[in-house]
């Protein structure tokens, strides 16, 4: 067990308690110089970007120091209100630097304060150390994706706590109430307190899983941002939440390639965003889409990135769905894409993460193979109907019906995209399948049309 | 003597409205359950308050499969109760990991609260 803090530690004897209303003396003490005085727009500007690039940075540190998630919160948000407050003078040089040193005297202001605050120890730590650890954020991470929290509470204490949104902001973000989000958020914060969830990097041995699952919540981050619930078909908000998560973890566990491999699958897909829709607002699938309309440089380093994860021995879930969105989008064009190596791909992530939507997409990228045998595919789909995971899930009678069309059993087809408009969540998606389904009969002898995944 | 073990079962509305009069109120009936025990010449040999059932965790340990962690208690009601340990650990890291190496199906792993005369009524 940690000791209980004392009356004094190295921190609190390092910085002495400064006045937090005197701008001056927060200022000063920071070891920042301050440059020329700045415009307000400008002052503005910069902090918002120290909010995206250093929120993480400083609350983490500052919950080493505080052990109470909340009072750190609340010392982070205020350093950054002294910020606005403080930066017309002038912009630190080093804006994070400024923002963790401001946020942990306010903290340390606060302990002595409400000296009961030592006693609720919710997150056992080392002692007080440096005032920045290059770890610090890769602990918060961890302790937020940890596997005793619902995967639920995970996804929005990360957007709360690492990507730094207001309650209000993750609420829409994933399209649930307020005071839903809120309980969410508080609940998980207790439970870390109460059952003593620690804040700390998970050992060797333990990492692969508690990697993954740290993963899978940046990926569920990006799921919900890139085909969104109700009218519009992509959040940008939460997909670049996403990739700025994976970016960072990438920058924490550069010798992760499962890490590396996600950072390519992102930015593959967001490579091809604008592609996504026409000029109408109507969602352009895989195979119509104008690859020219692909962002070149986002493509290249996605492309790089997975490379680099496969090339480093990842053949792990992300690496393998990295490996998949690669032959995408190599190929010149729909119908040159390599299905046979896209099968190949399914069936090795089949081996390890043997779930029902694996297996379709596996059959969806079968039923693509140049002189596939339909039947055979159509089969596989069946085989999947009973699966509970897949009960509301659009895309099996959406691939089914489209192989049903392709074999001529319009009527079978039709069928099956009413059950894909009657799952669908998004109106995007409805008014697309409520298209195909109505243009079955001119269409149904089109040689390739498309698999649900990667780009749905 | 023969030794019995008592399950405690309550509405969690408790937790919810708090105060520190009512968890002053709380302490005092147990403290008056003790003497009654003592004075009907039994002994209570151990005991604990648990933290509310949304703090806990559950690992069910499957054969032939890892250890699967969830939030939240042990809620099915095929199994019984058969057993109890309680774990003095370093965090609930360690405490999981003790539980995978527990020999039983479904551990609920429940934090104790700390009713010392310095505690703090549970957040």
């Amino acid at each position: 067990m940690v000791g209980r803090p004392g009356a004094s530690t190295p921190d609190a004897s390092a910085h002495p308690p400064a006045p937090p209303a005197a701008p001056r003396a927060v200022a000063d003490p920071t070891g920042y110089p301050p440059a020329a005085a700045r415009s307000a727009v400008e002052v503005a500007r910069e902090v918002e970007r120290a909010h995206r690039e250093s929120w993480s940075t400083v609350l983490a540190s500052v919950v080493r120091l505080t052990r109470d998630l909340d009072l750190a919160e609340d010392c982070t948000q205020d350093a950054f209100v002294q910020a606005l407050r403080t930066w017309p003078d002038g912009i630190p040089s080093n804006p994070g630097g400024w923002l963790t040193t401001v946020a942990r005297r306010l903290a340390l202001d606060r302990l002595r304060r409400e000296t009961n605050l030592w006693r609720k120890l919710p997150l056992l730590i080392e002692a007080p150390g440096d005032v920045e650890q290059p770890t610090d954020p890769l602990r918060l991470v961890f302790t937020c994706c940890h596997p005793a929290l619902a995967r639920e509470a995970q996804v929005a204490l990360t957007l709360r706590l690492i990507c730094g949104l207001t309650t209000r902001e993750v609420a829409a973000g994933l399209l649930i109430s307020e005071p839903t989000a809120a309980a969410r958020i508080t609940r998980a914060k207790k439970k870390i307190a109460a059952a003593g969830i620690p804040y700390r990097i998970p050992a060797d041995e333990e990492l692969p899983a508690r990697l993954d699952a740290v993963l899978t919540v940046v990926h569920l981050v990006y799921t919900a941002g890139h085909v969104a619930a109700g009218q519009v078909l992509t959040r940008s908000d939460l997909t670049g939440r996403a990739v700025e998560l994976a970016k960072l973890l990438v920058r924490l566990m550069p010798k992760e390639p499962e890490a590396e491999a996600l950072l390519g699958l992102l930015l593959m897909t967001e490579a091809r965003g604008d592609a996504r829709l026409s000029e109408d607002g109507e969602l352009v699938l895989l195979a119509d889409q104008d690859r020219s309309k692909w962002d070149g440089k986002l493509l290249a380093e996605g492309v790089s990135r997975a490379t680099a994860a496969l090339n480093g021995g990842g053949l792990g879930r992300f690496a393998l769905q990295a490996a998949v969105a690669g032959l995408h989008v190599t190929a010149p064009s729909w119908e040159q894409t390599d299905w046979t190596q896209v099968v190949r791909m399914y069936d090795a992530m089949l081996i390890s993460w043997p779930t029902p939507i694996v297996a379709l997409n596996r059959a969806a990228a079968h039923s693509l193979v140049p002189g596939a045998n339909l039947e055979a595919a159509l089969a596989e789909l069946d085989a999947l109907s009973n699966e509970p995971a897949l009960k509301s899930y659009a895309y099996l009678p959406a691939t089914r019906a489209d192989v049903l069309a392709r074999l001529g059993r319009v009527q079978e087809a039709a069928e099956a995209y009413d059950a894909a408009i009657t799952l669908t969540a998004n109106e995007t998606e409805r008014r697309f399948l409520t298209r195909r389904r109505s243009s079955l009969a001119e269409h149904s002898a089109r040689p390739a049309q498309q698999s649900p995944i990667p780009d749905r | 003597m023969a030794q019995y073990m008592f399950l405690l079962y309550d509405s969690e509305e408790w937790f919810d409205n708090l105060n520190a009069e009512e968890w002053q109120k709380a302490m005092e009936l147990h403290g008056a359950f003790a003497q009654a025990v003592e004075a009907a010449g039994a002994k209570i040999l151990g005991g604990e308050a648990l933290e509310r059932s949304t703090t806990a965790s559950t690992v069910k340990n499957r054969e032939g499969a890892e250890p699967l962690v969830t939030d939240g208690p042990f809620i099915e009601t095929k199994e019984a109760l058969g057993g109890f340990y309680i774990i003095e650990a370093r965090d609930l890291d360690q405490a999981l990991e003790l539980a995978k190496a527990c020999p039983s199906g479904n551990i609920e792993v429940r934090p104790v609260m700390d009713t010392s005369a310095d505690a703090q009524p549970p957040a």
